[in-house]
């Protein structure tokens, strides 16, 4: 498995998560343990571009995959562009929430761009747009106990709206 | 979770051989096994990982189309081939989970998950006759808002959690199996059981059986169709009543209509009664909620679920009005 760029061996007990395998064997603590039940969204990490959770998946099915945790986001000690909106709209209190959010996000825009439908999509024969009830429809897989979302909403916006997606 | 071991099958004859000895869970996305064996709900002692199984969503000969069982859920919904020929299926998808879970779960995971009644996960604390068969219900008398109206028996009134599976239903898709003693296909209809006096037993699948492919027969060209979801928030939570409706129209007059629901029954609940009371009847209100009448006549609610009755009632409905709007006598 290739973890932000570095090879690391997958566990040999099958029963470790990708989430405990990034936090207790990599301690990479960035991806965070909200419910560890696929509810909450706090674990979302990118496998090969792609926003999953880390909590119900088992590290061994992602052998030779490419991971990228919010560790993997930022570029030679620069935040990732998301990580500085976040902090410019107060897209967050505690915090707890935002890795999985930020990561989260930056799936979202690729499904977006695909033209991947979500369930406000009025029109299925074309792409949907980059618009508020889209956004959070697409976003409602990340919880935020402080209620941090239109601050999220603002954050993610403001990244990526202007590129019309 | 107790102690396991995995494997990865290469193809489809090593995967069922790999589980012939009855010992072995075929593994999909692990959205919900993986979750059910850390509660200790499940304990499988061997994993076999179908996710390198066929994923290929290819046109049948038939105009139809067949998705392998380990095409994603994402991967459905956004196919061309789905959301132009079966809006409802494409719908119903994104209707479910959240995207993250969308992007992991399969096909054939998305038939067999597990219901999520809170009992059956309680492993602690509840008595449940799904988890344990003869150890009683605690649903029955509990806390049942979310539970079944229709199907249910005295053992269990759990609900199918499934929102593809009812526009699988409604679009009389078929599923295809293989085990060691080779392959066949069986309507999704009739793959889910009702529980009776054994709730642990969901399917009509056998250890060892495999879902290789769902397919899904020629588009109804005439047909216009839909999804819809009632729940208690406006995404990411599970269905208290669901409709999936295919309707067909001739002048204000109902030719057929194919409907399922979901979010009340142990199954994906194909409403066949509600089907018939609305051939040949012109395209009204009332000729729509007397439909959703007959298909309610036998509903049998809990002490905390009454609501879903006539939340069912409106809702089927509701989307057969939005269905035909301009095109009612």
């Amino acid at each position: 498995m290739i973890i932000n760029g570095r090879e690391a061996p997958v566990p040999t007990d099958a029963r470790v998560s990708l989430l405990d395998f990034l936090r207790e064997h990599l301690e990479l603590y960035g991806t965070k343990k909200g419910c560890n039940q696929g509810a909450c969204g706090a674990c979302t990490v990118l496998v090969d571009g792609e926003r999953v959770l880390s909590c119900l998946a088992l590290a061994v099915q992602y052998e030779g995959r490419e991971v990228t945790t919010i560790e993997g986001l930022a570029t030679d000690g620069a935040l990732h562009p998301l990580q500085q909106a976040f902090i410019d709209h107060d897209g967050f209190q505690c915090g707890y929430c935002t890795p999985g959010q930020i990561c989260s996000a930056v799936g979202m825009v690729q499904e977006l761009r695909r033209g991947v439908p979500s369930y406000v999509t009025e029109d299925l024969a074309t792409a949907a747009g980059f618009d508020h009830d889209e956004l959070r429809e697409r976003m409602s897989g990340n919880l935020c106990r402080c209620g941090a979302y239109n601050g999220i909403v603002d954050a993610i916006t403001d990244v990526y709206a202007e590129q019309g997606t | 979770m107790i102690e396991l071991t995995y494997s990865r099958a290469a193809d489809v004859d090593d995967a069922v051989r790999r589980a012939a000895d009855g010992q072995g869970r075929y593994l999909g996305g692990g959205t919900n096994l993986v979750d059910l064996m850390r509660e200790t709900v499940e304990t499988p002692s061997a994993l076999v990982d179908v996710t390198g199984l066929s994923r290929e969503i290819a046109p049948t000969a038939g105009g139809g189309l067949m998705i392998g069982a380990a095409a994603r859920n994402t991967a459905v919904a956004e196919h061309e081939a789905v959301r132009s020929g079966y809006p409802m299926l494409a719908r119903a998808i994104v209707a479910g989970a959240s995207a993250q879970i969308r992007n992991m779960a399969t096909v054939g995971g998305n038939l067999l998950q597990r219901t999520r009644c809170t009992y059956f996960y309680d492993t602690d604390g509840s008595r449940c006759n799904k988890r344990e068969p003869g150890s009683g219900c605690d649903a029955i008398e509990g806390f049942n808002r979310s539970h079944a109206i229709l199907g249910a028996s005295p053992a269990c009134v759990a609900t199918h959690p499934s929102d593809m599976c009812v526009a699988l239903a409604a679009l009389d898709a078929v599923v295809h199996l293989r085990s060691a003693s080779g392959e066949r296909t069986i309507d999704l209809c009739d793959l889910h059981t009702l529980p009776e006096d054994r709730p642990d037993i969901e399917t009509v699948l056998k250890a060892g059986d495999l879902i290789t492919a769902v397919e899904l027969p020629a588009p109804h060209a005439a047909e216009r169709s839909t999804y819809r979801k009632v729940r208690d928030r406006a995404s990411y939570a599970f269905a208290l009543v669901s409709v999936a409706a295919a309707i067909e129209l001739d002048g204000g007059t109902v030719v057929g209509a194919r409907l399922a629901l979901g979010g009340v029954a142990p199954k994906p609940w194909r409403a066949r009664r509600a089907e018939e009371a609305l051939r040949g009847q012109p395209a009204t209100e009332s000729t729509f909620l007397k439909a959703a009448d007959a298909e309610l006549a036998d509903a049998r609610p809990l002490a905390g679920n009454a609501f879903k009755v006539e939340l069912a009632r409106r809702t089927l409905a509701a989307v057969l009005q939005q269905l035909t709007e301009g095109d009612r006598p």
